[in-house]
């Protein structure tokens, strides 16, 4: 197939992957730094390259209430945000996945406040990470657009019907100019397919009651159909990453390895960063170390089982938070990858740091410090430690 | 415009067995709004009593198409739907017309739903929002909202030793979307009929965003027997503290002016609510001259507007 090679920023590409999308309906309300991907589209929809109905709401509250009027009528609906804005649109992300509405998101990953800060960290999409959508996390540009690419079809799969975010990392992507592979219009549109929604309300003749008040005696029984999709999500995360490999040249998983296969020491990280540690692990290697990264592309649903297999024979292991729990213990990736290791019954030891947070860099080096660090726990020279802060001014 | 008993006639498309209270105002509202729209048409509803007494689940009341999103966002949400119905009538895979009514309560429309109310009103959708209005949160259990009128006892402003209810008046919020120069704005009482499924016929009939404030009785909320809803929401517009009137493109009009006009007292002493109110007449003083201003306010502007 013909590929399209073009320069272009995180939120250019996602803004592109929209127009070859061609959604419906989007409803959106601009946020630093996830802004320039509604703009952008803005201007598609008012140069006509697409047929989307763009509301221009006053908040990002009224964005996802407005996507959920939307996508329960049913049009294929889309939005955008980050930090503050997908804070906003927190009580209203657990009733689009709640009343199982397939609405896919660009979510540019900012730090929250306060204090206030406009860059990067992983703070706002961890916050919403029981609000019951898929998340997908991207290394690169490229990846941002591929997954926006994939998400409608997870999303509106008959087994999964729930929401999928997809992020980048702000700033670092978002306005990061990277090489980008596209796929013409019409291979994307074969691709995703039509859009048919799980129900709608615009069929008069056939009235629905959506949002209905549900108590003691099915409340407990529409979440557990909740967690059957989101079950079903890693199967077909896969399956659509699969046909994705064979329609467009590059296969994605729910985890991605980089050198674990003779590893030692795995590092395990998410977003940007990932590429950082390959980079690092090719100049440890050339030393001698034997190093290697474990990505996590999916967040929820949670690689638990698959995460457990690859660091089964590592002789220690670092896991990368770029978000704060504020939980006196290791950050939330971390957390759920022990939870992991201890269902899955692996032992191995295991150290976690914090790093990034509001943007604050994170340099080749400190990343070849956590791997020589991984080797003195795992030549017993030291211990393992938690929440360690990666870069912190003392 | 229709009267009770021609309503009557009219497939019913929010049917009985739904559990709100004997004498409740809001279902009389609905009955008005459903009963004047000839087109199909599809409810988005905010969080509250009308949602919680109507779709218990596996049960639903609704007869059409029926939407609840959350407390604060009926509006962003009825705009959605508007939106896609827009799109995918335009992309021709819907040939029907279709109408498009957000229901709130005070709560969710004076106060939290304020912002997505403004928000969808300026956007231009073509929707009517209808705000039932109880004056309190009632679903909450009787808490002062911006449309509680003083001297009202609520559990959250209640009649003390040193504080009597309520110390102010309520927000004007039907005026607050005048200024959003909607092509039909209104306000309306569940217990005049005809007056009320008048403007409900007109709101569906003008393309564009319509709004209707009624006035809707609470039983429990205001303490009153369950018979005298209607005669209650009459007696409110006599005393000019509830004036029904309309206004269209910028004109106003007042649909009825009372022959005699009755002193708040008329009213206020027909509600557990204001029982404590009673026995303080300087307040009572301040409610009477804040209806007479209001009242001679609306006089003028209907005057003036008719003028231009």
């Amino acid at each position: 197939m013909e590929k399209i090679i073009v320069a272009r920023t995180g939120n250019e590409a996602m803004a592109e992957a929209m127009r070859q999308i061609n959604p419906d309906v989007c409803a959106a309300y601009p946020i630093t730094p996830a802004t320039e991907i509604m703009q952008i589209f803005a201007g598609f929809v008012n140069d006509g390259k697409v047929k989307t109905n763009l509301i221009t709401v006053e908040s990002e509250h009224s964005a996802m209430s407005a996507c959920i009027g939307s996508a329960a009528s049913g049009a294929r609906t889309m939005t955008a945000t980050s930090s503050q804005g997908l804070a906003l649109m927190h009580e209203i992300l657990f009733i689009a996945s709640g009343i199982r509405l397939p609405i896919v998101m660009a979510d540019v990953n900012r730090a929250l406040s306060a204090p206030i800060n406009i860059h990067c960290d992983h703070s706002d999409t961890m916050a919403e990470r029981d609000s019951g959508w898929i998340q997908i996390f991207s290394e690169n540009t490229q990846e941002a657009y591929d997954s926006m690419l994939q998400a409608n079809r997870i999303a509106e799969h008959k087994d999964v019907i729930t929401p999928v975010m997809v992020t980048t990392d702000g700033f670092i992507i978002s306005h990061g100019m990277e090489r980008l592979e596209m796929y013409p219009d019409a291979e994307v549109q074969k691709f995703v397919g039509e859009y048919k929604g799980p129900y709608n309300v615009l069929d008069v003749d056939h009235p629905i009651t959506v949002g209905s008040i549900v108590l003691t005696d099915y409340y407990f029984e529409y979440k557990k159909a909740q967690r059957e999709a989101m079950k079903a999500a890693k199967r077909v995360i896969l399956e659509v990453g699969k046909e994705f490999g064979k329609t467009f040249g590059r296969e994605y998983g729910l985890i991605e390895t980089y050198k674990c296969d003779d590893a030692d020491y795995i590092m395990i990280a998410m977003g940007s960063t990932a590429g950082t540690a390959k980079a690092a692990i090719e100049e440890l290697r050339k030393e001698g170390i034997k190093a290697g990264l474990l990505k996590i592309r999916v967040f929820r649903p949670f690689p638990a089982e698959e995460i457990a297999a690859v660091l089964a024979k590592a002789k220690a292991v670092a896991v990368l938070d770029r978000a704060e729990s504020m939980s006196n213990q290791a950050g939330p990736v971390a957390t759920e990858v022990k939870a992991g290791l201890f269902d899955a019954g692996v032992k191995v030891p295991l150290a976690s740091y914090i790093y990034g947070l509001g943007g604050r860099e994170i340099f080749l080096e400190d990343l070849k410090n956590v791997y020589r660090e991984l080797k003195n726990i795992a030549e017993g020279k030291s211990k393992p430690e938690q929440a360690k802060y990666i870069g912190l001014k003392e | 415009m229709s009267s009770p008993k021609q309503a009557a006639a009219v497939e019913t498309k929010f049917i009985g067995g739904h559990r709100a209270c004997a004498g409740c105002g809001f279902p009389i509202a609905i009955k008005e709004v459903l009963s004047s729209c000839k087109d199909p048409v599809v409810v988005v509803s905010a969080t509250g009593c009308m949602e919680v007494t109507s779709t218990i689940f596996p049960y639903s009341a609704w007869k059409v198409p029926f939407l609840h999103n959350a407390f604060e966002n009926a509006a962003a949400t009825c705009s959605g739907v508007e939106g896609a119905y827009q799109s995918l009538k335009k992309q021709g895979k819907i040939d029907k017309n279709i109408k498009f009514v957000a229901f709130g309560g005070d709560g969710g429309t004076y106060d939290i739903g304020l912002q997505s109310l403004s928000g969808a009103m300026e956007r231009g959708h073509d929707m009517l929002y209808v705000c039932n209005n109880n004056e309190a949160y009632m679903n909450t259990g009787v808490q002062r909202s911006s449309a509680t009128p003083r001297g009202a006892n609520t559990t959250t402003a209640p009649a003390g030793k040193v504080i009597n209810g309520k110390q102010q008046n309520a927000k004007d919020l039907t005026e607050i979307m005048v200024a959003h120069n909607l092509p039909y704005v209104a306000q309306a009482t569940v217990g005049m009929f005809p007056d009320a499924t008048k403007k409900f016929e007109k709101a569906f009939s003008i393309t564009g965003p319509k709004f209707v404030n009624i006035y809707a009785p609470c039983v429990p909320g205001w303490g009153y027997d369950t018979s005298q809803t209607v005669k209650l929401s009459k007696l409110v517009v006599d005393t000019c503290m509830w004036p029904v009137y309309e206004v269209e493109n910028g004109k106003y009009k007042i649909n009825y002016k009372p022959a005699v006009k009755l002193p708040v007292t008329e009213y206020l002493k027909t509600q557990v609510r204001f029982k404590a109110l009673m026995k303080d007449e300087a307040a009572i003083a301040i409610i009477q001259a804040h209806t007479d201003s209001k009242w001679a306010r609306l006089l003028l502007m209907e005057e003036a507007t008719n003028k231009v």
